[in-house]
């Protein structure tokens, strides 16, 4: 079992504003009304960087920073852990449209933003942070994965670490073959010690077997949970918005699970 | 090694009309994946698969998910573009009425980064966690660091770690646009040097605790580090990459001089070997051996880590320093005791560096028990 704080959240997505609104809305406080997700201007990068950057790379920084920010601490002095099913899709549209014709003329922008780590790269330039940093991906299990190695970096090197989770539909026609509904992005500060603005502790535990997954009860959140692939990770916001102690069950693919107890502080 | 015989070759790679020289496996083309995983097939799982094949790893892997049970062995692997190359060639085959992408296109077991780790932890058996690690160059390499760690926090008894990456057009056409493909063999280290040539490969280790009884190689300290500097070119002074190597060291409770071999990142471009040269004059001055390998395997991006861990332990196996290969004039500029001739030596710890695009940095030391 590891045990880590959480010290800030950021919130992006369909209908979720920001941390500070989503919370009243995944408590069950505020009403959820999805609509587009409007992404905000996110002033870290400078203004060259922000012309190249992607939607993927606008929501891993703005919820990145809101985390940071949260806790009162600098954005270059945590360690960062990216987690996403696909990374930049509309770039990875572009780019195997611009191969399957004549000339075959990638922009070398196009290509160094098609690496996964492309949002980890820009958030490290935009932070200043020379801290480690990875950038994983476990196809629909991606958050768990991204939380399970977050925890482990927190316990093991007792490190600060920003969890930045995110995910955004691909053009047509990959679409058709991988759907996700909505631009989605969460970030979690996970600390080692509890501290004046630890909002809560989670007790984690990886273990083998399928589950039944923590759903969320309103079905607009529930089909968002189901229609990004980060997005999975929303009853673990829904709990940190919750005043009680909370079990979360998050699947690891199939064959596994992570068991996520949540105790607000 | 021994006999300076380099894997690279002029490029001949489905149309791709670039001139450039590339390290390319030839047996994939006629090679089938295993029937049970068929959903699977791309050149990057075959690709695996026969990595998978070589040397009784999977006999080893076998023992171990014995002795430890299935689900307590993690999967963490490395690639930079898994199987893009199925939808690369997919989007020529769109249907011309709907646009839709073909019905053979698999996207989660192909294209999708994490195949990889499904397809691998599939073929071996394994239950235990598993993810991709996709930071471009440096992933095979910072896998070794995720199992350290999964391990030291008892999730894991045992992890296969590694890196694939297969040839692919988004890669060469990319690198080419970026000006750093060179037209030649690579040339690690030249003053003449101008670029890398792209190659493919497979690697995989299996780690354990170190029992006290036990024979064999020890994966001594991790080092990771940010640039913080550009998306593609390295920090110019090699900050990110100074960082990591004294970051390894002292997880490995070393200091410069223990280290017997540097295994470079030396991908063979302007920047990188300039940098990182810079670098290693910094913390290790010329006191080390150094080489760069990719003139014999060309750049693995996703698999070059595990590939440079797995050389770094072979010389320390056969007691022999490889060399450099295609290298005829070394930088003047880069005051370090780097290698062009291989030679007999006693190996004891190395040092090997891999770096990636996003200023994602990872240096390994590795070594063996007494």
């Amino acid at each position: 079992m590891m045990r880590v704080f959480v010290e800030g959240i950021g919130l992006l997505g369909p209908g979720l504003e920001n941390w500070s609104a989503g919370r009243e809305i995944l408590a069950g406080r505020a009403d959820y009304l999805p609509q587009p997700t409007q992404m905000r201007v996110c002033d870290m990068l400078p203004a060259a960087e922000r012309r190249r950057a992607g939607v993927p790379i606008k929501l891993a920084l703005a919820v990145g920073l809101e985390a940071l920010q949260q806790a009162g601490r600098e954005t270059g002095t945590a360690a960062t852990v990216f987690t996403s099913s696909g990374g930049d899709n509309d770039n990875v549209h572009a780019i195997n449209t611009i191969l399957a014709t004549a000339p075959r003329e990638v922009s070398p922008t196009r290509f160094h933003n098609s690496v996964h780590n492309a949002a980890a790269g820009y958030w490290c330039i935009a932070a200043g942070s020379r801290e480690p940093s990875t950038s994983l991906c476990a196809h629909d299990a991606s958050f768990a994965a991204g939380l399970l190695e977050s925890a482990v970096q927190v316990a093991v090197d007792r490190a600060v670490v920003a969890l930045i989770a995110y995910d955004h539909p691909y053009p047509q026609p990959l679409h058709a073959v991988r759907p996700i509904t909505a631009a989605f992005g969460l970030a979690l500060l996970l600390t080692p010690e509890r501290s004046e603005t630890s909002l809560a502790m989670l007790e984690l535990d990886w273990q083998p077997g399928p589950v039944t997954e923590t759903m969320m009860q309103e079905p607009a959140l529930e089909a968002l949970r189901l229609g990004v692939p980060v997005a999975r990770g929303l009853p673990v916001l829904a709990a940190l918005a919750g005043s009680a102690a909370t079990q979360v069950d998050l699947a690891y693919l199939t064959d596994s699970h992570l068991r996520v107890r949540v105790s607000p502080c | 090694m021994r006999s300076r015989r380099s894997g690279l070759s002029a490029c001949q790679f489905e149309d791709v009309d670039l001139e450039t020289y590339i390290a390319k496996v030839p047996a994939l083309d006629a090679y089938a994946i295993r029937p049970d995983l068929a959903a699977h097939d791309c050149r990057n799982n075959r690709l695996a698969q026969l990595g998978l094949e070589q040397d009784g790893f999977a006999e080893v892997v076998a023992a171990a998910k014995r002795s430890y049970g299935a689900h307590r062995i993690g999967v963490f692997l490395g690639t930079s573009t898994s199987g893009i190359l199925q939808t690369e060639l997919a989007y020529r085959r769109l249907d011309p009425q709907t646009g839709q992408l073909p019905p053979d296109f698999q996207y989660a077991e192909t294209q999708n980064s994490y195949s990889l780790a499904g397809f691998v932890a599939r073929y071996l058996g394994l239950t235990g966690p598993s993810f991709v690690v996709s930071s471009a160059c440096s992933s095979s390499a910072k896998v070794f660091a995720n199992a350290a760690r999964m391990m030291e926090a008892g999730v894991c008894d045992a992890v296969v770690v590694g890196g694939v990456d297969s040839l692919c057009l988004s890669t060469l056409y990319g690198f080419n646009s970026l000006g750093l493909v060179s037209r030649l063999p690579c040339r690690p280290y030249d003053a003449e040097r101008d670029g890398i040539s792209v190659g493919e490969g497979a690697g995989f280790a299996l780690i354990e605790r170190a029992r006290p009884d036990a024979r064999g190689m020890l994966l001594l300290g991790v080092g990771e580090s940010s640039d913080a500097y550009h998306m593609s070119t390295p920090h110019p002074e090699g900050l990110g990459a100074q960082l990591a190597m004294h970051r390894a060291l002292t997880s490995a409770g070393l200091v410069a001089d223990d280290i017997d071999y540097i295994n470079l990142h030396g991908t063979a471009t302007r920047s990188n070997d300039t940098s990182e040269g810079k670098a290693i004059a910094e913390v290790f001055g010329s006191r080390v051996p150094c080489s760069s390998t990719k003139g014999w395997t060309g750049h693995l991006l996703g698999a070059a880590g595990i590939t440079e861990a797995i050389i770094s332990m072979l010389t320390i196996e056969h007691g022999f320093i490889p060399g450099s290969l295609n290298t005829q004039q070394l930088d003047p500029a880069l005051a370090i005791d780097y290698r062009i001739e291989g030679s007999s030596a006693r190996v004891e710890r190395v040092l090997s560096n891999s770096f990636g695009f996003g200023g994602s940095n990872c240096s390994l030391v590795l070594g063996k028990t007494a």
